[in-house]
């Protein structure tokens, strides 16, 4: 009846062993999701996913702030004369090259036109990309917005020109509805 | 060092109970007859100092709970409801949150004079390494409290640490914006991001109780050290805790909460900030950023590199580096009395974190004037933050490898008492 095994044998047992461990470790992990999962964003939050502004009363060299998603939007009618300043800058002499626009290709180089859709308007979300403050409207050296957190200076395209932000201010999805509308998101 | 119980118990009760549950033995061993260094001084209790504050927190925290409303629309009018018409509220409030302050105050007396007398070194290692924790769980639930009230500072403090996990995008693309998102429930701080910091602001003093609690376990295990930083050779160099160190805790604990009651009842809004009385704005940030006045030397660190990733890793490192402390000092003695080369670095360490934290407190682009030179903010705290590194780094290692010791008394109570009396105590 008694049988011996040599050591480098598997049995049963290994096997049961085994398998219960798999499934513990599966149940954990199982058991585990829904409760970092209930911390991202809910139902709720995601269905706020856009939102129409009415841009007719916007004058020239104004902005006005639209939350989206809750987050602040700037939509900015820019002059011709910051036009023409976003336009004369080279790419290859940005910290970051990318448009970082939402309705372009991940790769779209960070030229002035790849950053609006119609050359007046510059739409971009407001939230510095260093650690998140809002930029203030037409302050620092190059006339777009300068963080008062860090002082981080983006230009009247709403590229990072100077500080420690990593990136252009992003560009949401958005599209023009008639001449008066534009719809974020 | 605890050694055998020595506990007896008195009646039929407590022999009843010892010989089920040994409770009363535990704190007889723990509390009344445990043998302690006869020279501590007074930067050693505040161990007992730091449980009292831990314990003020408590009960005032779960009173303020009781009246607080953890929603964005809510949390702000909550707070003046209990500062205007809660009965005591304004000085339960004020108590909790100027006790936060002299948590720290405490906490950084600690850590200074454990770094001091070298009580990080063997076999205190453990020791060392669950006070670390205790602090970062400290440094946690501080910053989920600040959330709470939900002011400028509140918003804008939570939106900038928050989003010191964004700079992971420069790691993997997408990743650090994913967890920003998962922390706060939304695409910003908001109602879901307030009410999660509030449910873990209640939870995380629990835990800190219980790593307290793991924390005196290990003193206990290899007993305290001494501003000598030699070990205990016997009984003629300790005493009993009780009643020597009870009263002597007792005494500066009372001189603490005198300094303590100036604050709450002469100044209770002298460690904050004026912008977090006016409600959180998502749309405007305040022209002036800072966190409370403990994380400022690290919040001068972290702006002191321009590169956002890496000021993130420095901010963390700073933090991080303490736990490998017991491991970086390669001297064998640990107390800085004893230790001639080191001492000077060590003041040096400790001014370095006061200007760092001056530092942190002034806005991006000013200057400070150093003997009649006009240096910029951003300069100066590159220097302190490198030395600070380097003090760990460098000095710790190299110096206990080249320094020669001044020689060490030949046991606490000789050096305490004179070797003709120690003699006698023997």
């Amino acid at each position: 009846m008694a049988s011996t095994i040599a050591a480098d044998q598997s049995t049963r047992r290994d096997f049961l062993y085994i398998a219960t461990g798999a499934v513990a470790a599966v149940g954990v992990a199982g058991a585990a999701w829904p409760l970092i999962d209930q911390m991202n964003p809910s139902a709720s939050v995601l269905a706020l996913s856009s939102t129409e502004i009415d841009i007719s009363s916007i004058q020239e060299g104004q902005q006005i702030v639209a939350m989206w998603q809750s987050k602040p939007v700037f939509i900015r009618k820019r002059t011709a004369k910051e036009i023409a300043e976003a336009k004369a800058v080279p790419v290859a002499s940005l910290p970051d090259p990318l448009a970082r626009n939402a309705n372009l290709p991940d790769s779209a180089p960070a030229t002035d036109a790849n950053r609006e859709i119609k050359p007046e308007w510059l739409v971009v979300v407001g939230i510095c990309t260093h650690l998140g403050c809002i930029p203030l409207f037409g302050e620092g050296d190059y006339g777009g917005y300068l963080c008062p957190c860090h002082g981080s200076q983006y230009d009247t395209a709403g590229r990072i020109r100077r500080g420690p932000a990593p990136q252009n201010l992003p560009i949401p999805p958005y599209a023009f509805e008639g001449a008066t509308k534009i719809k974020i998101g | 060092m605890s050694g055998p119980s020595t506990y007896t118990p008195s009646n039929g009760f407590t022999r009843w109970l010892d010989s089920r549950l040994p409770l009363l033995r535990f704190m007889n061993d723990t509390m009344v007859t445990f043998p302690t260094p006869r020279n501590l001084n007074v930067w050693y209790t505040f161990g007992g100092i730091l449980t009292f504050c831990l314990a003020v927190q408590i009960v005032t925290g779960v009173v303020l709970a009781m009246h607080f409303t953890p929603t964005a629309a809510g949390a702000f009018d909550s707070v003046e409801n209990i500062m205007r018409d809660v009965n005591y509220g304004w000085l339960i409030r004020y108590v909790h949150a100027n006790g936060a302050s002299m948590f720290f105050l405490a906490v950084y007396i600690h850590m200074f004079r454990g770094l001091y007398y070298g009580s990080y070194k063997a076999p205190r290692e453990v020791l060392w390494i669950l006070g670390v924790i205790i602090y970062l769980l400290m440094m946690a639930t501080a910053f989920f409290g600040y959330v709470l009230p939900w002011g400028q500072m509140s918003f804008w403090g939570a939106t900038v640490i928050t989003n010191l996990f964004s700079s992971l995008d420069q790691v993997v693309p997408h990743m650090g914006t994913a967890i920003a998102h998962w922390l706060w429930g939304g695409f910003a701080v908001g109602d879901p991001t307030l009410n999660r910091f509030f449910s873990l602001h209640y939870l995380l003093p629990f835990v800190i109780a219980a790593v307290v609690g793991l924390h005196i376990w290990a003193l206990h295990v290899p007993g305290n050290n001494n501003p000598l930083g030699i070990d205990v050779k016997g009984p003629q160099d300790t005493l009993p805790f009780h009643p020597y160190y009870t009263v002597k805790d007792a005494f500066y604990m009372v001189l603490f909460a005198m300094l303590f009651a100036v604050l709450v009842f002469y100044a209770p809004n002298f460690v904050g900030n004026p912008d977090n009385y006016t409600p959180a704005n998502p749309l405007a940030t305040p022209a002036h950023i800072v966190p409370e006045w403990y994380l400022l030397p690290y919040y001068a660190m972290l702006r002191a590199v321009p590169q956002k990733l890496l000021g993130v890793l420095v901010l963390f490192g700073a933090i991080a580096t303490l736990v490998f402390i017991p491991w970086l000092d390669t001297s064998k003695v640990r107390s800085l009395r004893y230790r001639p080369m080191l001492k000077p670095f060590f003041w040096v360490l400790f001014f370095d974190c006061i200007l760092l934290g001056y530092l942190g407190s002034q806005e991006p682009q000013a200057t400070t004037n150093v003997f009649g030179l006009e240096l910029s903010d951003l300069l100066l705290a590159r220097i302190g933050a490198i030395y600070y590194y380097a003090f760990f780094w460098i000095c710790l290692p190299v110096i206990g490898l080249i320094e020669k010791p001044k020689p060490l008394p030949q046991s606490i109570a000789q050096a305490v008492l004179g070797s003709h009396a120690a003699a006698a105590a023997e």
